[in-house]
């Protein structure tokens, strides 16, 4: 028990700390934020496996995350049959072509020398693939966004329950994850953060233009929840009992009937989307704590151990008969597949898929803040570094407005000083985040809850 | 007749613009390849670097426009160069101080060091943000076109217009100056040597008494001036917004991967190979198969291989397959 005192004091910490929110500022950002800790914390537990496990370096999870996000609307939005009418052959058409193409390279590339007419036949293949793939997609993609592109103008999904999207967004991230792997694993590390961090460039761009498959930069909104809607329940005469019983306190305060019907349905809507929030930290929490029992199992696994050899000392792993290339690239995909349920999660959660959004700021460094901060190598640090971390990027402006006015208190408040901070408050947060990360990595390297593993 | 014009054509839209973006990649990428070559690490803070030091120099054009000084003709930013070059360098040495050297003492591996430089990245960000906020702003002033379309179309008689605009030759006459100096510096002084030698075997360096102290703060001056004047030129062709400069990062690691890292002459290079494949492959060709071919064999699309879309696109993907088949550049880089 002693040994986890120092873990469970920070989560206590963490967890207090959005209590207050909920108590000083209002219990539906102390659950949003909640929400998005816990997504952040699945993100934090995929690029933890991959750096903290094996020491691989992965700038590419917002490509994972964007990949996630276009799961949950292929899964969950039904399909636009006259797109499908007028273009779906087509498409399906060209996904065989493309199959075409990969295998036949693959067998280009195990049955002939290393040679010059090798890479002359690849070029060809390629070449010629793609401008069949042109002349095919071409007119078909044209009717397709053709199809009232005001409402749909895309293929549209499968129609299931978003909640399927999870699982398959883990299979498009892990699918990405697996061509890069093979592609960059073998560069040296920094070189590899500058690839993968390029790659997931590069999946935003087709996601942002090819409108066909998710509208691109259009949006889908609208996306079903796996939640209760807030106006459903705002009609639900067990949730109206529920509201009553929890606030009687309150509600017999007022003494006209009058007065106290209007101040049910006024709680009735507030607590509406603050029941609806806690619906989805429900399940997101079950996610969190399924994914920390499966990582923690595979950490003080011989798995496990084999990861953090290679870790430390590949050569001599490889020495032992460790097979190096095929570990790391299982790790990678594993990883990015964690990154890609989050990427679902977070679509689903806010009900809309807005690739635009897409930063490498938000998505990519903000995330590996997150493990470098909370502590790389151990899951509860990963998890904790989402949490602390999301805190701080929401609540630094609030801090650094009750910053800025403690310090400028002396200036009037017409000061163009004081103004312009004031109007600069929102990027405080970078500010907090860099100078947060500098000190962490300077005087606690290994995070605020460093690796320990001990081996009975 | 036309084929000049479709000369005219291609030299309009593809080779000046081409060449112009391309020698603001080319200052950014020597800056990412110095650093990596001599520091040992790759600066995820690039952009941001550059951003600051276009920010000062921006801040000092406001102030010498209204003392009412300007160039003339040339945008009164050139004036404001040099003093945004002090300031930048002055905060890459004190970011030096505070936060890399620590770690290059200690010989931490690339990665943290890459790790510290997001750190410095979100701060810069930050400090230029909150100084001079996330918009969009233009600071050129002075003459803006040294050939209109229509001037050009009056004086050779073609139907094909061609545009320079002052930046862009400004650009291209800038880098060359700067990238001349920068090679005669590093390959004839004997401080441009020591600096070779210094990336290229940091121990036999340190043995035939080469001071690392003063290398690596002479590498931080180069970087300054390369990032401002790469910062500056460049928001001066188009314009400031940190958001843009953050993600120029990407084409100028690009640039300098493709060209070698490591190698100041690849870097150089390699900012091209990106600006020129960029906009090779997203332009439209219609119109220049119009002036080529005979009437009957028009073409009725539109003959772009990518729509412009995919711009940034196309230079991450001759990354990939630069890292697949040739992992050390074109020009032979560092092997990695």
């Amino acid at each position: 028990m002693k040994q986890y005192a120092n873990v469970i004091t920070a989560y206590a910490i963490m967890i207090g700390l959005i209590i207050l929110v909920g108590i000083f500022q209002s219990w539906n950002i102390a659950f949003s934020i909640f929400n998005l800790c816990l997504i952040s914390a699945v993100m934090t537990m995929g690029a933890n496996i991959q750096w903290g496990y094996a020491g691989l370096i992965n700038f590419g999870i917002m490509g994972y995350t964007a990949l996630g996000g276009l799961a949950a609307v292929l899964v969950s939005v039904p399909p636009v049959r006259e797109a499908w009418q007028v273009g779906g052959l087509s498409m399906l058409f060209c996904i065989f072509i493309i199959v075409l193409i990969v295998f036949s390279i693959r067998y280009v590339l195990k049955n002939f020398q290393k040679s010059k007419k090798k890479n002359i036949y690849i070029a060809s293949i390629i070449v010629i693939g793609l401008i069949i793939l042109r002349i095919v997609s071409g007119p078909a993609i044209h009717s397709i966004e053709a199809v009232e592109p005001a409402k749909t103008g895309f293929l549209g999904g499968l129609g299931l329950p978003i909640i399927f999207s999870w699982i398959v967004g883990a299979f498009f991230a892990g699918g990405l994850a697996y061509i890069i792997g093979k592609v960059a694993l073998g560069l040296r590390a920094d070189y590899l953060a500058i690839a993968t961090l390029l790659i997931s460039e590069i999946v935003i761009a087709v996601i942002k233009h090819e409108d066909w498959l998710a509208r691109g930069v259009k949006n889908v909104i609208g996306l079903k929840r796996p939640v209760p809607y807030e106006v459903n329940l705002q009609s639900e005469q067990w949730f109206i009992d529920l509201v009553a019983k929890w606030n009687r306190g309150v509600l017999d305060l007022i003494s006209t009937a009058e007065g106290k019907q209007a101040a049910l349905s006024q709680l009735v809507i507030e607590s509406s989307s603050v029941f609806v929030k806690i619906c989805y930290s429900g399940l997101f929490l079950t996610v969190v704590v399924i994914l920390l029992i499966i990582t923690q199992k595979a950490l003080y696994s011989p798995w496990g151990r084999m990861m953090r050899a290679i870790r430390d000392n590949e050569e001599a792993a490889n020495a032992m008969g460790k097979n190096v290339v095929k570990q790391h690239l299982l790790i990678f995909i594993l990883g990015s597949a964690i990154v890609g349920i989050a990427g679902a999660m977070m679509v689903t959660h806010d009900g809309l898929f807005t690739p635009g959004s897409y930063r490498p700021m938000r998505y990519t460094f903000l995330i590996w803040v997150m493990v470098i901060v909370g502590g790389s190598g151990n899951n509860f640090g990963a998890i904790l570094g989402g949490f602390a971390v999301w805190f701080l990027w929401i609540e630094a402006a609030p801090i650094a407005l009750f910053l800025i006015n403690l310090f400028t208190s002396g200036l009037a408040d017409t000061n163009a000083f004081k103004l312009h901070l004031i109007d600069s408050v929102p990027y405080f947060r970078f500010l907090m985040m860099g100078i947060g990360l500098l000190l962490i990595m300077r005087y606690r390297p290994k995070g605020i809850l460093p690796e320990k593993i001990n081996i009975k | 007749m036309d084929y000049l014009n479709a000369i005219i054509l291609l030299l309009n839209y593809i080779f000046v613009p081409a060449l112009a973006y391309g020698s603001q990649l080319a200052l950014g990428a020597i800056f990412v390849t110095l650093i990596y070559g001599i520091l040992r690490f790759a600066n995820f803070a690039t952009g941001d670097m550059m951003s600051f030091g276009t920010m000062v120099a921006i801040l000092f054009t406001w102030y010498f426009q209204s003392l009412g000084i300007s160039l003339g003709v040339l945008p009164t930013a050139l004036l404001a160069i040099p003093l945004a070059v002090v300031f930048m360098i002055l905060y890459m040495l004190t970011i030096d101080k505070f936060v890399f050297s620590y770690y290059r003492i200690k010989k931490s591996p690339p990665v943290q060091l890459a790790m510290v430089s997001i750190g410095v990245m979100f701060v810069t960000q930050a400090i230029v943000r909150i100084i001079i906020g996330p918009f969009d702003r233009r600071f050129f002033d002075g003459e803006k076109f040294i050939i209109k379309a229509n001037q050009f179309k009056e004086m050779t008689g073609l139907n094909e217009g061609l545009t320079i605009k002052s930046t862009q030759v400004l650009t291209i006459f800038l880098t060359i100056i700067v990238v001349s100096i920068l090679f005669w510096f590093l390959n004839k002084t004997k401080t441009g040597k020591s600096m070779r030698a210094y990336s290229d075997n940091e121990d036999l360096a340190l043995l035939s008494g080469i001071d690392p102290k003063r290398v690596v703060m002479i590498t931080w001056m180069i970087a300054g001036i390369l990032a401002t004047i790469g910062g500056v030129l460049y928001g001066l062709d188009k314009s400031f917004k940190p958001f843009t400069y953050f993600n120029n990062m990407l084409p100028i690691f690009a640039a300098a991967i493709v060209g070698g890292i490591g190698n100041p002459f690849g870097a150089f290079l390699g900012g091209y190979v990106i600006a020129f494949s960029e906009i090779f492959l997203t332009y439209a060709y219609k119109k220049f198969f119009m002036y080529v071919l005979p009437e009957s064999m028009e073409p009725n699309s539109l003959i772009q291989l990518l729509s412009t879309d995919y711009k940034f696109a196309v230079s991450f993907s001759i990354l990939v397959i630069v890292l697949l088949f040739r992992p050390s550049g074109i020009f032979k880089g560092k092997i990695l």
